[in-house]
């Protein structure tokens, strides 16, 4: 079932917590919203859900817009982050809910019923655990059942809010792959929501960067990491040195250098330079780049990190080498170097010029205001 | 590098800005439903609640303001609000230290027979007020085991303020403790570890960190406690004698007053011990809305 | 009290905790507990067992006291039943809509905690009499209400009406709303949503604040008696009957229905923790 949202606008009080959203998600594809917390991933999850209604935009399943269509019409499954197993069900009677609501003849016989909640125990691998009660379950098995649970009704797309953020990280590592299987065998519409990127990337064929109620871009994990469209994304996947620089006839000047590199940006002007500290490199002397001095060196198995002042403007840069690299391995503190990128972005110099990783106060909005309006 | 541009990122289309359904549908109910649900539970709160309420005072005031105040002058009612007032001051504090004791022993320390312990407590509360004074009859009335020797001795237990003491103490027993128990659970050993170390004796660290802390489930306590003190009836009826002027507290003054048809005297007795219930709801209720963080979870509201 | 050389026993008693008082504090509880309530109660027993079995059988068994129990007990039932019914109600009212006044309500709902039960049962008398407010117009339909097993059954709701409200409310109040939307999201409609799966969630405390409700209204005298009329074989509650066998100086007689309410109490307190402890393992079991 392929997925269409237009201009989803959603404000929570005066909160906007999604401010026109558009996405377009194919059959079958597995996709992440990742993004900081208040950055409105779950509420366009729960949008499409139909657990939350918008304040305007459409979506449609399949060309058909349900927008304002409620949840239990939908088929969608959804599986809660704390799995909202009910807990005086029974595993099998859990899994069966949605078929056991069903009116008339919608309802599968007793029998097919029972099939199907075993079918689903055989493919979460719970088979034998039907009898249980949710409390005698450990986190990574109620959260299969709850899988379980939502995959019952067939859904028309699956959707998971957070599905691995209550377990620790050896189950987390387990379910991620066991998920991925899982979605490759059966071929669901899957969106999940994460604010780990190294889940985001290690999971999904697509992943939807979110930030402050918007897109800030779409891509495979190869795109988001590689090419990041804007300073939020470079900064939110993984971490990042900025510099000031300044573009002129397609060419490229570090702020206290001499040196140019090619630039692909016609726009001429003040820019912020944005390198991954692996996209660093320590060269020569005598090589176009920028001059520093170590002021810290930590090894951490086959990296050595180092951390430099540069000699113009005292700015902090980190760096991340291989230990097979010669001329990094055996810095120490108070050494010159001389250090060049391979590769980095460029965007128009921002009048504050770190990236804007939204403060704290932010994420818990939403979630009060969502308790307050429905009271 | 040149940005891969999405067209998530061009502005959105216009489309109309009202909500498409009701907020929050998903978990609640149609607005009919929801106003004849509430219509419902509202009749019934007032219907049991708050018409008895009125019912006291416009009875009491039914014959002018004048029969009011002389009901309430009249030297028997003086005497009941005197001995209800003395039974009061003596059950509330006896079980005002009984419940910082219980709640001590009960949540500072683990022992076994705690669980026990605590059911115990609660033990009042499921005795019938009725039984509660008929315990105190078996003990000490002239048939009693206690009363033969009692009266020899010239002390009177029953029929007279001890016995209504006693009674009282017995039926309010319950209330500090249970109040005080669930709320010192919550605040735990942490505090009190904390000042022992650094030096403080055990009274300085109940005086300065313990009560500080428990004040105001300790007046929800005291409250609860005082109400129905001075409100109980059966079992103080059963230990009283029902001597007009010495041991009749308000409410058994109030059945006298009823039995002989003095309707708007009964009334007007009555609406004082009404008044002490509003009394007893508002500080509840400023407790509640106040010092919500200070009560017991189940307090909280 | 067990600080100075402890003795075996003592010791296996004494918890280790660097906090002081434990001694005092326990030996105070368990003195004023023993003198205030065990040892009383323990001496209604002893006085009951004094009676025999045949004594208790022969005065309970007696037309008027199975009548009086009868009364208390099936009155009791019905008024927590009521209170079941439209304590959820209210609870639920409270926990999930807005309406204007609805701390006030919210207030009022302890009014029969704090209320002395004397006043509640001569005030639902004025109300519920033949000629009364709300009596008045029911007479005519043929409905007596005081002086009527009926009015034992309203003074009963009356008194045991804060119990379910105040045990449901906070269950209500901490209910996952995500088991809700999931149900939603499986296709439940709101009515199954209602009884599949609020219901059970709750069901724990409202078995128990029904329980709680029974439990009062067993008991209650002072806002029945008003109300009841007091009519041998209809509308006299057991604890009157107490009470008019102790004015007769009947203490054997008082004492043995006192016993059986007392052994029924004591059931009760048993299948209340006994509950509590079933609903607590079934959910948490490891």
């Amino acid at each position: 079932m392929n997925i269409q949202i237009r201009g989803i606008h959603k404000a929570f009080a005066s909160f906007p917590a999604l401010d026109g959203v558009n996405l377009d998600i194919e059959s079958g594809e597995l996709i992440a919203l990742l993004g900081p917390s208040g950055s409105g991933k779950t509420t366009l999850l729960r949008t499409i859900a139909g657990l939350e209604f918008p304040d305007a935009g459409e979506i449609s399943f399949g060309g058909e817009n349900i927008a304002s269509r409620p949840v239990r019409e939908r088929g969608v499954g959804f599986v809660f982050q704390h799995y909202a197993l009910f807990k005086h069900m029974t595993v099998a009677d859990n899994i069966a809910f949605g078929l056991n609501v069903r009116k008339g003849s919608a309802r599968p016989s007793k029998e097919a019923i029972q099939q199907r909640v075993h079918e689903l125990l055989d493919l979460v691998q719970l088979s034998g655990l039907d009898k249980r009660y949710p409390s005698q379950l450990s986190g990574g098995q109620r959260q299969r059942v709850a899988l379980a649970r939502a995959l019952a009704i067939d859904p028309k797309v699956l959707l998971l809010d957070e599905p691995f953020g209550a377990l620790d990280a050896k189950v987390r590592k387990d379910l991620r792959r066991w998920l991925r299987e899982l979605h490759d065998k059966t071929g669901y519409t899957t969106i999940f929501v994460t604010h780990d990127q190294e889940e985001a990337l290690e999971l999904a064929d697509r992943v939807v960067v979110m930030n402050r109620g918007r897109i800030e871009q779409v891509g495979n994990n190869q795109q988001v990491y590689e090419q990041p469209a804007t300073p939020f994304v470079f900064d939110f996947l993984g971490s990042v040195n900025i510099l000031p620089g300044e573009v002129k006839d397609r060419q490229l000047r570090f702020d206290g250098s001499d040196d140019v590199w090619d630039s692909e940006s016609k726009e001429s002007g003040l820019v912020d330079i944005y390198v991954r500290p692996h996209d660093l490199q320590i060269v020569d002397a005598a090589a176009p780049g920028l001059d520093a001095t170590v002021t810290l060196v930590q090894r951490a198995g086959a990296l050595i990190r180092i951390s430099a002042a540069l000699a113009t403007s005292g700015e902090r840069i980190e760096l991340e080498l291989s230990h097979l690299d010669t001329l990094a391995r055996s810095r120490q503190p108070g050494d010159a170097i001389r250090v060049a990128p391979i590769t980095f972005g460029l965007f128009p110099r921002a009048p504050h010029r770190r990236p804007t990783t939204l403060p704290d106060v932010v994420p818990n909005a939403p979630a009060e205001n969502r308790e307050r309006a429905r009271n | 590098m040149s940005p891969a541009i999405d067209h998530s990122l061009q502005d959105p289309p216009q489309l109309p800005r009202e909500p498409l359904i009701e907020k929050n549908a998903v978990i609640t109910e149609a607005p009919w439903v929801r106003r004849t649900l509430t219509a419902v539970a509202l009749l019934f709160l007032c219907g049991f609640l708050l018409l008895p309420l009125v019912a006291v005072f416009v009875e009491a005031l039914r014959n002018g303001v004048e029969t009011y105040f002389e009901a309430l002058k009249d030297p028997d009612a003086l005497a009941a609000i005197e001995l209800t007032l003395i039974a009061a001051a003596i059950a509330v504090p006896l079980n005002l230290v009984f419940g910082v004791s219980a709640a001590w022993a009960i949540t500072k320390f683990e022992f076994r027979g705690k669980s026990l312990l605590v059911s115990l407590i609660d033990l009042p509360f499921s005795v019938s007020p009725v039984v509660a004074g008929l315990i105190y009859v078996l003990i000490f009335g002239s048939h009693g085991w206690a009363g033969p020797w009692l009266s020899e001795h010239g002390i009177k237990v029953l029929f007279s303020t001890p016995g209504i003491v006693l009674a009282t103490v017995f039926v309010t027993f319950p209330f500090i403790a249970r109040e005080l128990i669930p709320l010192m659970t919550e605040q735990g050993t942490d505090d009190e570890q904390a000042a022992l170390s650094l030096g403080a004796t055990g009274w300085q660290t109940f005086w300065r960190v313990t009560l500080p802390n428990i004040k105001w489930g300790l007046l929800y306590g005291v409250l609860l406690c005082n109400a129905r003190a001075m409100g109980e009836f059966g079992a103080v009826s059963v230990v009283s004698g029902h001597i007009r002027g010495q041991t009749n507290t308000m409410p058994l003054h109030v059945e006298i007053l009823y039995n002989e048809y003095q309707f708007s005297a009964a009334f007007a007795v009555a609406s004082l011990l009404a008044m002490l219930a509003l009394l007893t709801l508002g500080i509840k209720s400023w407790l509640e809305w106040r010092h919500s963080d200070e009560l017991s979870a189940t307090r909280r509201h | 009290m067990t600080s100075a050389a402890p003795t075996t026993r003592a010791r296996a008693l004494r918890p280790r905790s660097a906090i002081p008082g434990f001694g005092l504090t326990l030996g105070f509880t368990l003195l004023y507990l023993s003198l205030i309530v065990l040892i009383p109660l323990a001496g209604v027993f002893l006085k009951s067992a004094s009676l025999g079995w045949e004594g208790i059988w022969h005065v309970v068994s007696s037309p008027r006291v199975v009548a009086a129990l009868k009364l208390s007990f099936g009155a009791a039932l019905i008024g927590a039943g009521i209170n079941a019914v439209f304590g959820t109600l209210v609870a639920w009212v409270f926990v999930r809509y807005q309406f204007p006044g609805k701390r006030f309500f919210d207030a009022a709902i302890d009014l029969p905690f704090a209320l002395p039960t004397a006043v509640a049962g001569i005030a639902l008398t004025a109300l519920y009499a033949p000629n009364g407010w709300i009596g008045q117009y029911l007479e005519p339909l043929g409905i007596k209400v005081a002086y009527s097993p009926l009015g034992v059954i309203v003074a009963c709701t009356f008194i045991s009406l804060p119990f379910v409200v105040r045990t449901v409310q906070p269950v209500l109040e901490e209910a996952e709303k995500e088991l809700e939307e999931a149900a939603a999201s499986l296709g439940a409609n709101r009515w199954q949503t209602i009884t599949r799966v609020i219901l059970p969630t709750v069901l724990p405390a409202l078995i128990t604040g029904f329980t709680l409700a029974f439990a009062r209204a067993v008991g209650e005298y002072g806002s029945i008696i008003f109300i009841a009329g007091n009519l041998p074989m209809v509308s006299e509650i057991a604890p009157l009957l107490i009470i008019i066998k102790l004015e007769e100086f009947d203490y054997a007689g008082a004492t043995a229905v006192a016993a059986a309410m007392l052994v029924l109490s004591f059931l009760l307190l048993l299948v209340i923790n006994g509950l509590q402890i079933w609903t607590r393992s079934r959910r948490n079991r490891k």
